[in-house]
C-alpha cells in the first residue's frame, strides 16, 4: 500500500525515514507493553494487577497504530512487524526490554520511560507528519496517567519503610544507566528533526530530568552517578533477556501462522 | 488481602453529568490517592464515569439486617407518602 501521492491521514508514511521512526516508537511501546503484561496475575495486589494490565494495553494500542503506520510503507502489517521479525530487527530502547525485577524496578522503569514518552508525545503533537501528530495527541493523555501512577508508587516506595526505600534506591541504581539511551541523537532522528517530524531526543532531556528529579527527591531517593551508559537498542542490539521475551511473545503466531481470537 | 496497610474502600461512580454517584463496588488500597487510582482502573475502564468518590469502608455506618423490621417495615403500608399523584412530563430524565 505505497501510494506516493496520498496526503490523507491513515496513509503510508512519506518516506522510509518516517516509517523507520514510527517503527522505533512502536517497538518501544510494544516491548514495554509485553514486559508489563508479564505482571498479570503476579502483581502485589489484584488492583495493581489490573492497573499494570491497563497500562500495558494503552501501550499496546499505541504500538498497533505506530507499527501499522510504519509498516504501511513497506507493505508489512502490524502483525508482520510484531511477530515475524528477529531480535536484531527490533529497534526498541533497551530500557523498555529490561526484566521486570521486583515491583520497585518496574515502577522506576515506568517512571523514567513514561516521563520521557510524555515529553516526546507532547512535542510530536505538533509534528509535520499528520498521522504521528494524531497518534501522539491521543496517546499523551494515556501517558499522563502512566506518569501519575508511577509517581504515586515511587513516592510511597521511596518514602515508605526502610526496606521499601532501600529496594527502590537499588532499583533506581540498576535502571538509571538505561535512561541515557533515551536521549541519544543519531542520524535518523537528526533528519526527523530537520524535517520537523520529531524532536531531537537530547532536547527532551532537561524537561524529563526536571520531572523525574521532582519525584525522586520527594521520594527521598538519590540520583545515581552517570557512569555506565548502555545503548544500541535503536540499532538492534539488545540485552540478554530480550530473546526470551520475543520467544514468548512470538511463539503463538509462529506456531500457528495467522491465528486469530 | 485486607491488611492494616491496604484497607477496604467503597467506590462511587457518577456515570454522567447531572446524575448521582452510584455505589459500584469496593477495592483495597493503602491510601486515598491509590484508592482513587485503583477505582479508576477497575471501574471506569470502559468509559463508565466522569467522577469517582472513594470512602473508607470503616467510615461507613450501615444499618444491620436485624434492624430491618423496625427500620423499613413501618413505611411499607403508608402509600400516602408516595408521590404517585404527579404526572411526569415526557422527556424528563433522571427524575
Amino acid at each position: 500500500m505505497t501510494s506516493p501521492v496520498s496526503e490523507q491521514p491513515g496513509a503510508a508514511p512519506a518516506n522510509a525515514d518516517v516509517a523507520a521512526y514510527a517503527i522505533r516508537l512502536g517497538d518501544d511501546a510494544l516491548i514495554l507493553s509485553h514486559r508489563l503484561s508479564e505482571w498479570t496475575a503476579h502483581a502485589p495486589q489484584i488492583e495493581e494487577d489490573l492497573a499494570l494490565a491497563n497500562i500495558a494495553l494503552d501501550l499496546l494500542g499505541q504500538a498497533r497504530t505506530l507499527l501499522a503506520y510504519g509498516g504501511a510503507f513497506s507493505g508489512r502489517s502490524e502483525d508482520d512487524l510484531a511477530y515475524l521479525r528477529e531480535e536484531r530487527q527490533f529497534t526498541n530502547l533497551q530500557l523498555t526490554e529490561i526484566e521486570n525485577g521486583d515491583f520497585a524496578v518496574t515502577m522506576i522503569r515506568q517512571l523514567l520511560f513514561s516521563c520521557y514518552q510524555h515529553e516526546l508525545y507532547r512535542d510530536l503533537e505538533s509534528s509535520t507528519d499528520a498521522q504521528l501528530a494524531a497518534i501522539a495527541a491521543k496517546a499523551v493523555k494515556e501517558v499522563s496517567y502512566h506518569v501519575e501512577h508511577a509517581s504515586t508508587w515511587v513516592l510511597r516506595l521511596g518514602d515508605g519503610t526502610e526496606l521499601s526505600h532501600d529496594r527502590t534506591q537499588a532499583a533506581l541504581d540498576a535502571v538509571w544507566p538505561y535512561s541515557h539511551e533515551l536521549f541519544v541523537d543519531d542520524e535518523l532522528v537528526r533528519r526527523m528533526a530537520d524535517s520537523g517530524v520529531g524532536p531531537l531526543p537530547s532536547v527532551l532531556r532537561p524537561a524529563w530530568l526536571g520531572a523525574v528529579q521532582d519525584v525522586l527527591t520527594e521520594a527521598t531517593l538519590v540520583l545515581p552517578d552517570d557512569d555506565w551508559q548502555p545503548s544500541g537498542g535503536r540499532n538492534g542490539l539488545h540485552t540478554e533477556g530480550f530473546g526470551y521475551l520475543l520467544a514468548e511473545m512470538q511463539h503463538l503466531h509462529r506456531s500457528h501462522p495467522g491465528a486469530q481470537w | 488481602m485486607s491488611t492494616p496497610n491496604s484497607p477496604l474502600w467503597e467506590v462511587f461512580v457518577r456515570p454522567s453529568r447531572g446524575t448521582n454517584h452510584v455505589h459500584v463496588g469496593s477495592i483495597h488500597a493503602a491510601d486515598a490517592t491509590l484508592a482513587l487510582q485503583n477505582a479508576r482502573d477497575l471501574y471506569t475502564r470502559r468509559g463508565e464515569g466522569v467522577s469517582i468518590w472513594v470512602v473508607r469502608s470503616s467510615d461507613v455506618t450501615a444499618s444491620s439486617p436485624e434492624e430491618k423490621d423496625s427500620f423499613f417495615e413501618p413505611s411499607a403500608d403508608k402509600p400516602y407518602r408516595h408521590p404517585t399523584f404527579y404526572t411526569i412530563p415526557d422527556g424528563v430524565e433522571h427524575l
